[in-house]
């Protein structure tokens, strides 16, 4: 029973961090937008604006739950359920720091140190399009249906390059465990050995969780909102958790990979802090990306994901066998 | 058992867990108040014709053929890339050979404009 209280508390810490993420994610990013459009942002409710996400919630949860007339009522209630969940659960294979001793117990950092790391993660957050796809089909709505299945199209793609630029990380690593990717990286961080992997990763990831300039599936300028049209009160509030919450676990997967995890220069701070500095580094690189670059076109999108992506991130698997061949005499 | 990974369950209970006490909170919390114009489908401000669920472009099923197509040759390269070590020289002439025959069916659907989206 020892392990399941221990599981247990972890999952809770990951859950109460995943949350807290998500709510100030949305004010960070107002505010960050705010800014980069020489305006405050939020800044009215509490000091700074930072009771804003308190207050969104609140008022979310007090509000009217509708579907529209002709809905699937059943799929209509699940699919932001399975957006959601596949995003919490999607974090439990990540470390964010190497083992503490803890009331005499030595403590991993990571609720699950499974030998296929990786592959939970990619697995988890694929089964997270059957949420956006369910909700479009259930919603009876034709630009939520339009949303829905572009949506699909597109996760589909570009998680194939997003697959593949993980495979440099592994010939070098030479392991599915997460905790042990980090360890390697104690010396050298990845991604000065695999700057073309961790490019494409990151484009790769961007189009993953629907993130400007890839935002095709909610472009509200032709689909209205994409799939989550007819969604309001609570069931929309999980749709923004799943966005956001997808954001957080894509920024730690890429520290995780390709920035060195926990290890930080000169041996200073405590592993998380450094681990969750640059997880907020890159979400903040996520919001400056979306005030930056305008959306792209379906066609160019799909173009740009098969037909560039993919062939760069294969040349980057045979390029990285070769050197690590060569390294190794 | 693997012990491993039974607490991935534990998370992943507690997520759907979370999820559904949420919106058992916000339905219960929530005003109801059904109005029949309020329930049509919102397609912006005018009346909706026929059903949502009608036929699309056939272009989507082809991406999806597609990436099963590609998704189940990126699963081989995963257990090539942990093994890569033992494996050394045999393991990169076998890859190239196996890369060659992916780039052929690649140029394919690329020259037959598979990849194109009109």
């Amino acid at each position: 029973m020892d392990w399941l209280i221990i599981a247990a508390i972890k999952s809770g810490f990951v859950i109460v961090i995943l949350l807290t993420g998500f709510a100030y994610g949305t004010l960070l990013e107002r505010k960050l937008l705010g800014r980069l459009q020489v305006r405050y942002g939020p800044n009215r409710v509490g000091p700074f604006g930072l009771l804003q996400p308190v207050a969104d919630g609140l008022k979310l949860l007090g509000k009217e739950d509708t579907a529209p007339a002709g809905a699937d009522r059943v799929v209509f209630t699940l699919a932001p359920m399975i957006s959601t969940a596949c995003a919490l659960s999607a974090f439990a294979v990540i470390p964010i720091g190497g083992t503490i001793d803890l009331l005499g117990r030595r403590i991993d950092l990571v609720v699950a140190d499974v030998n296929i790391g990786i592959l939970y993660v990619l697995g988890v957050t694929s089964l997270g399009i059957y949420g956006i796809v369910l909700a479009g089909w259930s919603s009876n709505n034709k630009y939520a249906l339009l949303g829905g299945v572009r949506s699909s199209a597109q996760m589909l793609s570009y998680e194939l390059a997003l697959g593949m630029s993980l495979i440099g990380v592994l010939l070098i690593a030479g392991t599915l465990q997460l905790p042990k990717i980090v360890e390697a990286q104690a010396t050298v961080p990845f991604i000065l050995l695999q700057p073309l992997g961790f490019i494409v990763f990151l484009i790769a990831a961007t189009a993953e969780v629907n993130r400007s300039p890839f935002d095709l599936p909610e472009a509200e300028n032709e689909l209205v909102a994409g799939y989550h049209v007819e969604y309001s009160g609570m069931k929309f509030a999980l749709f923004q958790m799943a966005e956001y919450v997808n954001l957080i676990v894509v920024s730690s997967l890429a520290t995780t990979l390709f920035l060195g995890g926990w290890y930080g220069p000169f041996g200073l701070l405590p592993g998380p802090h450094w681990f969750f500095l640059k997880v907020f580094l890159l979400i903040c690189f996520f919001v400056w990306l979306r005030a930056t670059t305008p959306r792209l076109r379906y066609d160019q999108l799909m173009r740009f994901g098969w037909k560039v992506l993919l062939p760069l991130a294969l040349a980057n698997v045979l390029l990285t066998a070769v050197g690590v061949l060569v390294l190794q005499g | 058992m693997p012990t491993a990974y039974l607490p991935l369950l534990v998370l992943q209970a507690l997520a759907v867990g979370f999820t559904a006490l949420i919106l058992a909170v916000s339905f219960l919390l929530g005003p109801r108040r059904p109005e029949s114009h309020r329930m049509v489908p919102y397609e912006s401000g005018i009346r909706p014709v026929q059903d949502a669920r009608r036929r699309f472009p056939v272009k989507f099923t082809l991406v999806a053929m597609l990436f099963i197509v590609f998704d189940v040759e990126a699963v081989f390269f995963y257990p090539w890339a942990v093994t890569y070590r033992q494996l050394k020289l045999f393991g990169l002439i076998e890859m190239l050979i196996f890369v060659a025959i992916l780039l052929v069916g690649y140029v394919y659907i690329w020259k037959r404009g598979a990849l194109e989206w009109e």
